[in-house]
Parts: C-alpha cells; sequence; structure tokens
C-alpha cells in the first residue's frame, strides 16, 4: 500500500519534472527571440538599402564600408555596455577615445608632424595610450565607487577635462604620419577583411563568453541586477566596479587606436569633437542594454552597431544633404529605440 | 466548513464589497478560480492563505490594478468602476501596501490631499485648508500626526496613518491593508489594531490580509482562506480554530505529508547535549562591541556562539539584536571591538571576507539584500560558491545546476526549473533561494535574520526544520535574529535585547512566550 503510494508520489514528481523542463525551454526559446529581436529591422534596412543603392549589398561595402567604419565605435560600445551592466554609467569614453591615441601619437611622431619630438617606439606608444585608458577608468572607479560621487557629473567633467587636454596638448593641431605600427590595428587588410574589423569580432566574442560564463561576468550581472544582494553573496562589490571603469575606459582606448589608424592622424576633435558617445549610448540601448544596469548581452550590443552602421552606410551611399545628415541620424536612432522596445520588451541577463 | 455565509452587521445595508465568481490567469497558471468574496460594512475580514494561495492577485483585482478575467466586483452595491478611473477606485476601496505609498519629501497634509490639493480660485492650492482639513480628519477618527511634518521624518507606523487618513479624507469606508503589521514592532502594532477597531466601530469594512494568525484572532471578525487559487473557508471568527484555519489552508491531504517533511521545529526534538566542548576553534567571540548609527545603538556587547550552539538574539526593532547579526555578517561595520571566529579575526563590513571564514548569511530584506531578480534560482543559489565551482574562472551552466539542485530539492524550492529568474518566483519560494544561497558555502556559522518573514505557514516550518536539521548534521552553529518567538524554537539559547545591550538570557528551552515577550520590553528580568 504504502509502496504503490510511493511509487505515485514518485511518478508525480518526475511528470512535474518533466513539465518543468518543457517549460524552461519554452523559456529558453523566448530569450532567444528577443536576443533577435533586432534581426527584423536589420533585414528591412537591408532591403532598403540594397533598393536605393546597387553597391549597397557588396562585400567590399559590407567588409569595408559598413565592417570597417562601425569596429572602433564597436568596442567603445563594448566598454559602455559593461559599464552599464553594473548599474553606472561612463561619459568620458568618448573623450578617452580621443585623447588617449592623441597622447600616444604625440609622443612618438616628429615635430612636424606635431608631435613633441620625443619620437617614442610606437609599440611603446600602444602601451601608453592603454596605460591612459587604464588611469582614466581608475580614476572615474575611484571618484564614483570609493568617493561617492555620482557618476552622471563625475564622467561628464572627466569628459571636458579629458578633451581640453586633447586639444590643449597638440595646440589643436592633428599630428599625422603616424609609424605603421600605430596605424597597423585600424588600417591593415587580412586579405579582404581589415584587420580592425576581425578585433572588433573577436572583443565582442570573448567579452560575450566571459560575460556568460565567467564568474567575474557573472559577478557584473550580480552587481547590476542588485547591488546589496551581491554584496551579502559574498562578492567584492565595489572591486567588479572599479575593474569594469577600468575594463572600459581600455577598451576605449582601443577604439581610439583603431580610429587613429583608419584616418591616419588623429585629429583634436576625434571622440569628444565628434559627440560620438551618443551613437555609443544609441547601440547600446537600441541592442537591449538596459540604463538601469543588470541586463543586457553583446548580441543585443553587437545587433545594435550594426544597425547603426548599417544606416550609417545607406546615408552615406545616398549622399543624404550634409546640414540634414544629424536630423536623420537621430530620427533613425529615435525609431530604432521604440521598434526594438516594441518588439524586443526586455533583454534577458544571459 | 465550506459556509459562505458572513452575517452582515446590518442586513440591509449593501455589502462594502462583494465579488462574485473571480477567475484570473496568467499564462498557465489559474491564480484565481471562481473566488467569491463578501465584506460588510462595520466589519473585519481576514484573508490568509498560503503563499501563491492567490492573496495578492485578488487584492490586486479589488484594488482595481488587474481586470478579472471572469466574474464581477461590486462596491457599495454598486458595479465597480471601470479599470483606469483610479480616482472613482479610491473613492470606494483603499489600499494600504506593503510598501508604503508615501512621498517622503511632502508634508502630512499634502500626502493626505495627494493629487486632490484643495485650490483657491485660479488654482492655487489652499495650503491653510489643506492643512485644516487634514487636522480635522485626523482628529475625528482619532489619529495624531503633525500635519506640517515632511512624511520622510516619519515612522513607518505614522506613514500606515498617513495613508489611512488619505483614504479617509477622501471619503472611503473601505480599507484594504496588506500586511500591515509586517514592518511594525509589537506596541506599534497594538496601536494600528486599536485604530481598526475604532474605524470598524465606526462603520468602515476592512480587509485584513496578513500571514499571522494570532493577529487574525485579535482584530478580524470573520475569515477567508484562499488556497490554490479558491476560497475554501469563508466564516465568522467565532466559529473556527486556528487549526480548522491552518488546515484549510494547507489543504486536508497535504497535512500529513507536510508535517513529516518538517518534522515539527518543537523544541523537545532538541537537547543541550548538542554542544561539544571540543569545537571550541570554531567559536564566534563577538568582544566589547560598540555601534552607533541613527536609529540603532549598540554599547560594549559581548556574546559567544559555541561551535554547534544554536543561539537565538531577539528584541524590539531597535534594541540591537538584528544589528548584532548583520556586523557578525560582515554587512556592517563597528566602532569600537572584535569578533572572532575560531582563529579568523574578523573584519568589520567586510562581507567577502565573513563568508571566506564560513559565515552562511541570510539577510532580513529578502528584495533588498537576498537575491537578484534578474538571474536565475541556481545563479543565485551557488552565488556564494563561483569560486569553489569555477574551472579556470569560468562556470559551466550544468555545473552550476548540479550544485544548486540538491539545495533546491531539499527546501522544496518550486520553479519551472532552476534557471528560471528569481523575480518570478512567489515570495516564500525568494526566500528559499536567500535561504539555499547561504546554506549553498557549507557555512561553520549561519547567521539568519527574520528568516521566515512573509512565509506562509507550511514554508515556515519547512525553513524552520530545515535549519535545525542542517545544523545539527554538520554540527554548524546558528545565530538567528527574530522577534517572531515561533523562528527562536529551534535555538538551545535566546539572548534578550533591550536598547543595544544584553538584557537577560534564556537558556532553557522550551522558552517561555510570556517571559520572552516581557524580558523583550525590558521587564521582569529573570
Amino acid at each position: 500500500m504504502s509502496d504503490t503510494k510511493n511509487n505515485l508520489t514518485a511518478l508525480a514528481a518526475d511528470v512535474e519534472a518533466a513539465l518543468a523542463r518543457r517549460r524552461s525551454r519554452s523559456a529558453a526559446a523566448i530569450s532567444w527571440i528577443r536576443e533577435a529581436a533586432l534581426l527584423p529591422v536589420l533585414a528591412v534596412l537591408l532591403v532598403v538599402g540594397a533598393i536605393l543603392n546597387s553597391h549597397f549589398l557588396t562585400v567590399s561595402n559590407i567588409v569595408t564600408g559598413i565592417g570597417q567604419q562601425s569596429s572602433a565605435l564597436g568596442v567603445v560600445v563594448v566598454g559602455e555596455s559593461l559599464i552599464l551592466l553594473i548599474g553606472g554609467m561612463d561619459l568620458s569614453l568618448e573623450s578617452t577615445f580621443g585623447l588617449a591615441p592623441m597622447l600616444a601619437a604625440w609622443l612618438i611622431v616628429p615635430v612636424a608632424s606635431f608631435g613633441d619630438g620625443l619620437l617614442l617606439n610606437p609599440y611603446l606608444g600602444i602601451a601608453i595610450l592603454l596605460a591612459v585608458g587604464a588611469a582614466v577608468g581608475l580614476v572615474n572607479g575611484l571618484l564614483i565607487v570609493r568617493g561617492r560621487l555620482n557618476g552622471f557629473i563625475v564622467t561628464l567633467a572627466m569628459t571636458i577635462l579629458l578633451a581640453g587636454i586633447q586639444e590643449g596638448i597638440v595646440k589643436g593641431q592633428a599630428p599625422f604620419n603616424l609609424p605603421t605600427a600605430f596605424g597597423y590595428l585600424g588600417s591593415a587588410q587580412l586579405g579582404a577583411v581589415p584587420v580592425s574589423l576581425i578585433v572588433a569580432a573577436v572583443i565582442f566574442v570573448l567579452t560575450g563568453l566571459f560575460l556568460r560564463y565567467h564568474r567575474l561576468g557573472r559577478a557584473i550581472y550580480a552587481v547590476g541586477g542588485n547591488r546589496e544582494a551581491a554584496r551579502a553573496a559574498g562578492i567584492k562589490v565595489n572591486q567588479v566596479r572599479i575593474g569594469v571603469y577600468v575594463a572600459g575606459s581600455v577598451l576605449a582606448a582601443i577604439g581610439g587606436l583603431m580610429e587613429a589608424g583608419r584616418v591616419s592622424s588623429v585629429t583634436p576633435t576625434q571622440g569628444y569633437g565628434e559627440g560620438i558617445i551618443f551613437p555609443v549610448f544609441a547601440a547600446a540601448v537600441i541592442g537591449g542594454v538596459s540604463l538601469q544596469g543588470g541586463r543586457g548581452n553583446m548580441v543585443g550590443a553587437a545587433s545594435g552597431v550594426i544597425l547603426l552602421g548599417v544606416v550609417q552606410n545607406i546615408l552615406t551611399l545616398e549622399n543624404a544633404p550634409n546640414y540634414w545628415i544629424d536630423a536623420i541620424d537621430g530620427g533613425v536612432i529615435l525609431f530604432a529605440l521604440i521598434l526594438a522596445r516594441v518588439i524586443g520588451g526586455e533583454a534577458s541577463a544571459e | 466548513m465550506h459556509e459562505p455565509v458572513i452575517p452582515a452587521a446590518d442586513p440591509q445595508a449593501a455589502p462594502a464589497v462583494e465579488a462574485a465568481g473571480i477567475h484570473k490567469r496568467f499564462g498557465n497558471t489559474r491564480a484565481l478560480r471562481g473566488v467569491d468574496l463578501s465584506l460588510q460594512p462595520g466589519r473585519c475580514l481576514g484573508l490568509v492563505g498560503r503563499n501563491g494561495a492567490g492573496k495578492s492577485t485578488l487584492v490586486s483585482i479589488l484594488s482595481g490594478l488587474y481586470p478579472p478575467d471572469a466574474g464581477e466586483v461590486r462596491l457599495d452595491g454598486h458595479q465597480a468602476p471601470s479599470l483606469g478611473d483610479i480616482t472613482a477606485w479610491r473613492g470606494r476601496i483603499a489600499t494600504v501596501f506593503q510598501h508604503s505609498m508615501v512621498v517622503p519629501g511632502l508634508t502630512v497634509a499634502e500626502n493626505v490631499f495627494l493629487g486632490r490639493q484643495p485650490r483657491r480660485r485660479g488654482g492655487v492650492v489652499d495650503w491653510g485648508r489643506m492643512r485644516e482639513q487634514t487636522r480635522k480628519v485626523m482628529a475625528d477618527w482619532g489619529f495624531d500626526v503633525n500635519a506640517d511634518t515632511a512624511c520622510g521624518n516619519l515612522t513607518v507606523e505614522q506613514r500606515q496613518v498617513v495613508e489611512i487618513t488619505r483614504a479617509l479624507a477622501a471619503g472611503t469606508r473601505c480599507l484594504l491593508l496588506d500586511e500591515p503589521t509586517a514592518a511594525l514592532e509589537r506596541g506599534a502594532a497594538q496601536r494600528l489594531f486599536e485604530s481598526i477597531r475604532q474605524l470598524q466601530a465606526q462603520g468602515v469594512a476592512i480587509l485584513y490580509i496578513s500571514h499571522h494568525l494570532e493577529e487574525v484572532f485579535e482584530i478580524c471578525t470573520d475569515v477567508a482562506v484562499l488556497r490554490d487559487g479558491e476560497m475554501v473557508l469563508t466564516a465568522p471568527l467565532a466559529e473556527v480554530t486556528k487549526d480548522d484555519l491552518v488546515t484549510a489552508m494547507v489543504g486536508q491531504e497535504n497535512l500529513s505529508t507536510e508535517r513529516s517533511v518538517a518534522p515539527a521545529a518543537a523544541p523537545s526534538s532538541r537537547q543541550p547535549t548538542v554542544v561539544p566542548a571540543s569545537d571550541a576553534g570554531r567559536d564566534l567571540v563577538v568582544d566589547g562591541v560598540t555601534y552607533a548609527s541613527p536609529g540603532v545603538f549598540l554599547g560594549n556587547v559581548s556574546l559567544t556562539v559555541r561551535g554547534g550552539e544554536r543561539v537565538g538574539v531577539t528584541g524590539l526593532r531597535g534594541s540591537g539584536a538584528t544589528t548584532l547579526a548583520r556586523i557578525v555578517a560582515g554587512a556592517a561595520t563597528i566602532d569600537v571591538g572584535q569578533i572572532r571566529l575560531g582563529d579568523y579575526v574578523l573584519r568589520p563590513g567586510d562581507r567577502a571576507g565573513t563568508l571566506r571564514a564560513g559565515i552562511g548569511y541570510i539577510p532580513e530584506d529578502r528584495q533588498a539584500d537576498g537575491f537578484v531578480p534578474l538571474l536565475g534560482a541556481a545563479e543565485n543559489i551557488s552565488m556564494t560558491i563561483t569560486e569553489r565551482i569555477a574551472r579556470f574562472g569560468f562556470i559551466a551552466p550544468k555545473r552550476r545546476e548540479a550544485r544548486a539542485a540538491p539545495l533546491a530539492r531539499r527546501l522544496s524550492l518550486v520553479s519551472a526549473g532552476l534557471g528560471q529568474p528569481v523575480r518570478e518566483l512567489s515570495g516564500g519560494n525568494q526566500q528559499k533561494v536567500t535561504v539555499a544561497r547561504a546554506l549553498a558555502s557549507d557555512p561553520v556559522l549561519i547567521v539568519a535574520i527574520t528568516p521566515t518573514r512573509g512565509v506562509d505557514v507550511a514554508s515556515k516550518e519547512l525553513l524552520l526544520a530545515e535549519l535545525d536539521r542542517i545544523t545539527t548534521e554538520t554540527g554548524a552553529s546558528l545565530l538567528l535574529a527574530s522577534d517572531e518567538l515561533d523562528d527562536l524554537v529551534i535555538c538551545d539559547r535566546v539572548v534578550v535585547f533591550v536598547r543595544g545591550e544584553i538584557f537577560t538570557e534564556f537558556t532553557e528551552p522550551p522558552f517561555d512566550r510570556e517571559a520572552l515577550i516581557a524580558a523583550t520590553e525590558g521587564l521582569g528580568a529573570t
């Protein structure tokens, strides 16, 4: 009698477990659909682009016109996404994007190319560039996390400070004649594919895997999702936050190196002057990275970057009137945000 | 037992609230299945049920937040207003939610007249009249909160008064109180009950939602029990016993099994002999700890929890019992003193350090500190042991689930797979995740603060029984801070705090309820 009852109980548990498995599978399918929410938008854009311009769907346009143009921005988006995921924000990434390569280039190139004449080894220059990124991130992180200052104001002030230094050290000139090693990342090609595109793709994939499977990546979601709960679970919340500010700024510096290589010089307006922080935020948010923290992933961020890249490319190919390009750009981003919100709902924390 | 008849105070009057055949479905979950409910003016109806029984859903429907899928809600004998018409709903039924709905930056008067301030000609707010009317309403109903105080400076109790006054000022004569005593200390709860009785005497209808059956017996006139979305019992309170209610909440067929899963957290199973003297290497020593913050103060507190011992700390809100537990867990720093666990000297405020030293922590407020809502159950449970389950820093989701599954089973966690985000779980299951997270690290000492708050009766017994069993099996010690005497039964010793100091100690279980209560009030030292 009690055997029968036990068997029945076991059976009921099995059935319950099977049902739960099925539910969680369908939940997984739903989260996959959310991640892919931008695909239909992209598809529509591709069709529109193809109809408007016969050159649009060629390999060279996709790889160079869209891919290379978006790589530098994409790397910064990875950095900003990490910072958004821990529930922070960093406006100064755009200035790091300009100052880090500027300082490095200034120390490398001769006076005739608007350097300071120190003529440092280009590899040393790249090391300095990374160090500048790390230093800026560390200062931001310490002020915000340890100093408990407001992240928006700290990084806003930092944005202007860094951009001022960027312009100040070269007195408004643009160092050029960058050594091959310094420009390699932004300008070289492997076959038909730009190195910057490959590197950006690798950064996206590695960051994505790190976020998904590494314990520090998971800690980032925990800290962004509920800081106090993460702390109570023994996660070193402040270290994670500061570390993420550093990583974000280093990525912005790498993005700046790519941009410098692509245009073969470092202009005083690179970054802040061009206002790249706007498309950086837009790409992350369109891609489903939440401004509240704890939610979003690299698949989404990458789709956001690609979407903006495609829009830019179509506008360029179509020779959109110069005076109107910002208005069109802003309108398209607004539209994409609304669309992403409507289709995507909330992105997952994977 | 299935008597859906509530004798009306005045048979002529239309019920303040009447719900008939309410159905509500969320995805695959049938939250409510044909629920009937009727509340007469001047009555206080206690609505009880386990977590997930459908209480919150019913509250939301009666407050006009969700539409029912089927069925009808009538207020004061009229059909309920349409869903978007918040003002009309509020005029008939007002809900005081668990989380305060007052704006801290505004004064009491402004909060009472929020959104409907009296105006002079030209639309200018008539401050004088607003203050005047607030005072009048307060006086009429026997409340006493200064109309000019900023609500940010009020106690939780006073904020509730403001919310109730807001409803009364708007002419509402039906109140829906959703676990109003959850954040109140005993004295404040008593004053609230007094107010409820007064309101009731003046003809206000009250729907009272609570996990505490004692409270229901104390102030309600009628009781309604929800189980799995069905109203299984409705009766005048005089006609039912506490056992009847528990049976109705849990279900006759489940009662025996649930009880056996949770082998009675009764004091009889506790033998003081569990304290092995040889475990001195794992003693927790709190040595002369002093701590001061607004509202809480600890003055030179020393306490030892021997290895394997289970010590309860209790006291009124602000007595320091909870704060001491937070300090031991590394969730708060101290001004003076030292805390040691075995050979470790714990760095105050370093939660990561106390975790490494072997302290598992069940925090007081699970919403704020207990879990990361967007992450899955398995990930939340294993959050304390990522270092251990990672290979080269990477964690395979399967490995994570393998570690979390036994704990989830042990605590009877109900979820659609361990990957389900914890925010989608019911409150009781969220608490189980929080407890599992503390147990996952195989702690030497478990620090638990009100581990059963907001959890239904059956889950409460299960959680306590598991804490009891795990400490017995692994020899872990327990520091349990709680003002619920039901929690303290699993302890070997209870230390009572009054105003930041150890007042007295009860060393012989079973503990006398009356004596404990008296001691927390600072009376009758033994």
